[in-house]
């Protein structure tokens, strides 16, 4: 399978600290890639890297063969990057639809011109992005909850609508940083079914997950982190017995 | 009747539909009601019910910067300048006698154009830079620009006509217009229509079409893929990046659309009083348009329109014609010494009327954001953010952070 | 080897406008330099001196101005665009309190030394509980509103204290007494300095050191520092982050209201709305040494003081202000954390 993300000697620093240290992996097409690691192992940051709100201080970042290293955040979400944030950022103010309208802009094609004077092929534009906008919220199941304002929904429910807003810049990839964080046994077992469902529609998704069992479950392949570096990589079972990778998540001396 | 009835109820829930419904029904009958009301010698108030439209244009550009992508700008009338002396240099005798040598008299309705283009352009040209700042920095650049802009044209010496300014500029004409007993005249179909103080209806008329224009445009706007992104990228600029906006862009949009409002309703000026000095375009011009924004309700269209028309009354219609009323009205209940002015002290209650406009100012802007931050005429979305704002504070996180 | 000759290519054009720009401020200023230079041999040493002395003068003034939005902005990131209205409210409140005082314009020699004490202190004081009335009433209750509130009410309450400065004393320039000595000051070979501007100079140089070891030393300066690098961990802390953001409303508008008494002593004359455009000059100073920076601040104020004296003595005064608001916006665009660098990290 090729690659379609390839991080090549990423650090990135803040200051004197090293938030991610020299890391090398690729995520291959149509798999579940899951990245591990402790609280403030660096997770976020390599994220926000690939995503480009941080340009990265050493390495390269390559997406579907584009080098994409330093790219404002909207040229990755134009390239087909989407992702969503450990703690949900909706668009508060705005109704469940709306959000995932907002999510569709850089696929949109009406101009400054168009938008001034509704032309027909605005309200064409529009009409259609209404119709996948609620068709994206059914699929993440809200599409009871359409005309509710973000902040009113419920929690599992913001999670779920980021990621229908997400899924709504037709991405090629996913990145999901702790989506189950929070969330009930019942809710992340909805949750991995989404995943799959995702994945069926040929986005492959990058993940960051706390849950042991269900990073296991759900991934292909995962990469561990701790302290900015890679300590391991491999599959959940290759993982799951390595060393380094017990001891970072016990400490040394357990 | 009842139809009447259901009508209002059904709009009850869009206080905009019944907002534009009484705008439009006011600004048809205001010139009737203003004749009859003074026996045919209304054409003043007319009038300036037209300069007042020059400030609604710009609250309904300003709004578009302020409300919708939540950008503070303090030096909106540079732009309102920018478009009088555009207006100024292309429409008049005044380019004949700077080294230029060739006078330009663009038609009135292309140079409207050109004041607007020029005004835009300025604002795309300062924005470039700045909107990549923290927000509280780009009210302080603008407020600078502000300030440089009347500066510029004062000193401009024979470019810009210095301290006097330029006169004598091209008046609006149109191909004809019809006249009537409105103006004290038959019936009739005048062909090459020139726009003069003897005919202000027809200014009024003007100016009604160009916000009516105005409206429905920004409206558009605010409906589509732009006002979208205006909204979110207000609500949550890290948000909206990650959805694929370009969030310079979409703010240099807002902006430098505000900025053409601005150079339209100038170059408009600049025609209506035929004559631009660099007087007319001081920070306190940027900030009466603010405040007719933030009265009406920031980021709703109606709302800024209602400012606009409100605070204009106060400030140029009440407040001129306020300080000669309470004086009569101090006489006559034998307050006689209130309307004595004492050297060095006390200047007569005329007087202090006069100087209350800064403050009135001051307790607008402090008073709404206060007390009603949702304004006069508030959108749905600010009413809906306000009404949770409070409780903000109180409440924790709803999720853990990393 | 096309997508590293890509990458060059974007590394050349993004080195390239930089180094552009760079270069271009660099003869900019480099051609302003030589330019006043060119003129300040033309004119001779006793006018520059003159000049130099105005010039330190007006920036000790916009220095004691800027301390105050440098501090307030260092604490809650808030322009607080109602301070310079608290500094021209100094100089009003000040003339009006004279008589208070037995200070009337004919007052002269050493009697006014212990009245005008009296008199900073009284109106230090006033300034101070003005503007923790403003915190307090118009910028408190905004705290969590989205930023663009507290900006409006602060566009308002300078609106509001201009308004009321107006309808007090009018449009007209107040004269205000002159009790400081009008002689020259010899520094040897025949150039002299005014006397007045080194007055000024040195009282607004014992404010700033008391100011400096005010935040060093004292338990209060401790928690204003805290507080400004990190609201929440200082509220952790036990500090009392409500009374430390009063206090530093409090004292920048002791210095502003200082500075007010000694802009009427220095100029004689003072206006309603002085303290818009001057404000705006103090501002320019504080974000010039790098907003939230107190030394920057200082320091700001005395290169801004200068620059536009010279402007003024040098070229025309008409381009002054176009100049240096010029200056504010090319340093807020190039570099914002100004000359010695912002201590607030970016939120
Ligand atoms: N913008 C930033 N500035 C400074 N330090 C940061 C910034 N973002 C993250 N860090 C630091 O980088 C480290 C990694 O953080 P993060 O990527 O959020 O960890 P994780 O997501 O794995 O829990 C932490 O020590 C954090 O404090
Ligand atoms: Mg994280």
């Amino acid at each position: 399978m090729p690659a379609i993300l390839r991080v090549e000697g990423l650090s990135k620093r803040f200051g004197g600290l090293v938030a991610v240290d020299n890391v090398s992996f690729e995520v291959n097409e149509g798999e579940v890639f899951a990245l591990i690691g402790p609280n403030g192992a660096g997770k976020t940051t390599l994220f926000n890297c690939v995503t480009g709100f941080y340009a990265p201080t050493f390495g390269s970042i390559n997406f579907g063969g584009r080098d994409i290293s330093g790219s404002p955040p909207h040229r990755t979400a134009k390239a087909g990057i989407a992702r969503t944030f450990q703690n949900i950022r909706l668009f508060d103010y705005m109704s469940a639809v709306d959000n995932v309208r907002l999510g569709h802009h850089c696929r949109m094609h009406s101009k400054l011109w168009d938008s001034l004077f509704k032309t027909p092929f605005e309200k064409r534009e529009e009409k259609a992005i209404i119709e996948h906008s609620m068709e994206l919220l059914e699929l993440v199941g809200l599409g009871r909850h359409a005309d509710s304002y973000a902040r009113n929904l419920a929690y599992g429910q913001q999670r779920r609508l980021e990621i229908a807003r997400a899924l709504a810049t037709s991405p090629k990839l996913l990145l999901l940083d702790e989506p189950a964080a929070g969330f009930t046994p019942q809710e992340k077992v909805e949750l991995m079914q989404l995943v799959q469902v995702i994945l069926g529609r040929g986005i492959t998704v990058f993940l960051i997950e706390h849950d042991m069992r269900v990073v296991m479950q759900a991934s292909k392949r995962i990469v561990v982190l701790d302290h900015g570096e890679k300590i391991a990589e491999g599959t959940p079972a290759e993982v799951r017995s390595n060393q380094r990778v017990i001891e970072a998540y016990l400490g040394k001396s357990a | 009747m009842s139809r009447v009835r259901t009508w209002f109820q059904d709009n009850r829930r869009n206080p905009n539909a019944i907002a534009y419904s009484v705008f439009i029904i006011a600004a048809l009958l205001y010139p009737t009601i203003v004749q009859f009301w003074t026996g045919g010698n209304g054409d003043y108030l007319v009038g300036i019910a037209a300069d007042g439209g020059i400030y609604m244009l710009m609250a309904i550009g300003l709004n578009v910067v302020v409300g919708f992508a939540g950008l503070l700008d303090l030096g909106y009338a540079a732009f309102f300048a920018i478009g009088s002396y555009t207006y100024a240099e292309v429409a008049s005798y005044h380019l004949g006698v700077t080294p230029v040598d060739h006078a330009l008299h663009i038609p009135f309705w292309l140079a409207l154009f050109v004041g607007m283009f020029i005004a835009a352009s300025a604002g795309a040209l300062l924005g470039a830079p700045t909107l990549r700042l923290r927000g509280d920095y780009l009210a302080i650049v603008t407020l600078g620009f502000g300030e440089i802009v009347p500066i510029v044209f004062r000193n401009g010496g024979i470019w810009t006509g210095g301290v006097p300014g330029i006169s004598g500029l091209d008046v609006p004409t149109l191909p004809g217009w019809f006249q009537g007993p409105w103006i004290n005249q038959n019936f009739a179909w005048v062909p090459d229509f020139r726009f003069t103080t003897a005919n202000l209806t027809a200014y009024y008329v003007l100016m009604v079409l160009l916000i009516g224009m105005t409206v429905v445009l920004v409206h558009n706007l605010y409906n589509s893929r732009l006002g979208r992104a205006w909204m979110a990228v207000r609500e949550d600029e890290t948000a909206a990046a990650a959805s694929g906006v370009n969030t310079v862009t979409v703010k240099l949009l807002a902006f430098s659309i505000g900025a053409a409002t601005s150079g339209f309703a100038g170059a408009f000026y600049g025609a209506k009083l035929s004559y631009v000095s660099s007087e007319n375009f001081s920070f306190i011009v940027s900030v009466t348009v603010l405040a007719m924004v933030v009265l009406g309700g920031m980021g709703n269209i109606p709302g800024a329109m209602l400012g606009a028309a409100v605070l204009y009354f106060i400030l140029f219609w009440l407040l001129p014609s306020a300080p000669s009323q309470v004086e009569s009205l101090a006489s006559s209940v034998g307050l006689d010494f209130l309307n004595k002015a004492v050297p060095n002290g006390w200047p007569g209650i005329a007087e202090e009327i006069s100087r209350s406009k800064y403050v009135i100012f001051g307790l607008i802007l402090v008073g709404i954001m206060l007390l009603r931050p949702q304004g006069l005429l508030p959108s749905q979305i600010r009413k809906q953010e306000l009404k949770h704002e409070e409780h903000e504070a109180l409440t924790v996180p709803r999720q853990l952070q990393s | 080897m096309a997508e590293t000759v890509q990458r060059l290519r974007g590394t050349f054009f993004t080195l390239n406008v930089n180094s552009l720009l760079n270069l271009a401020g660099g003869i900019a200023v480099l051609v302003a330099i030589i330019a006043t230079l060119q003129r300040v041999f033309e004119s001779g040493g006793t006018y520059f001196f003159q000049t130099l002395g105005f010039g330190l003068a007006q920036g000790a003034i916009f220095a004691l101005v800027a301390l105050g939005y440098t501090m307030v902005y260092g604490i809650i990131e808030l322009i607080n665009f109602a301070h310079g209205d608290v500094f021209t409210l100094g100089a009003f409140f000040s003339l009006a309190m004279m008589p208070l005082f037995g200070l009337n314009p004919s007052s002269s020699g050493a009697g006014v030394i212990l009245p005008l004490l009296g008199l900073f202190v009284i109106t230090m004081l006033f300034c101070a509980l003005v503007n923790i009335t403003i915190e307090r009433v118009a910028y408190r209750p905004l705290r969590h509103a989205p930023r663009l509130a507290p900006l409006i009410t602060a566009i308002g309450m300078s609106s509001l204290l201009e308004g009321v400065m107006f309808i007090w004393r009018g449009p007209f320039n107040l004269a205000y007494p002159d009790f400081l000595p009008e002689q020259q000051l010899s520094l040897g070979g025949g150039i002299t300095i005014a006397a007045k501007a080194v007055f000024v100079i040195i009282l607004a140089l014992i404010l700033m050191v008391g100011l400096t070891f005010f935040i060093n030393r004292s338990k209060l300066g401790k928690a204003m520092r805290a507080t400004a690098q990190d609201r929440d961990a200082a509220q952790l802390m036990g500090i009392n982050i409500n009374r430390t953001i009063s206090a530093t409303f409090f004292i920048g508008a002791a210095l502003a209201g200082a500075g007010g008494i000694i802009y009427g002593l220095y100029y004689n004359s003072v206006a309603a709305f002085d303290g818009f455009a001057y404000g705006l000059y103090a501002f320019t100073a504080a974000v010039f040494g790098g907003i939230g920076n107190v030394p920057g601040a200082a320091l700001g104020g005395f290169m801004i003081g200068v620059i536009a004296a010279m402007s003024d003595g040098y070229f025309t005064v008409a381009w002054t202000r176009p100049l240096i608001f010029g200056i504010l916006i090319f340093v807020l665009v190039f570099r914002p954390t100004g000359l010695l660098g912002m201590r607030v990290p970016e939120k």
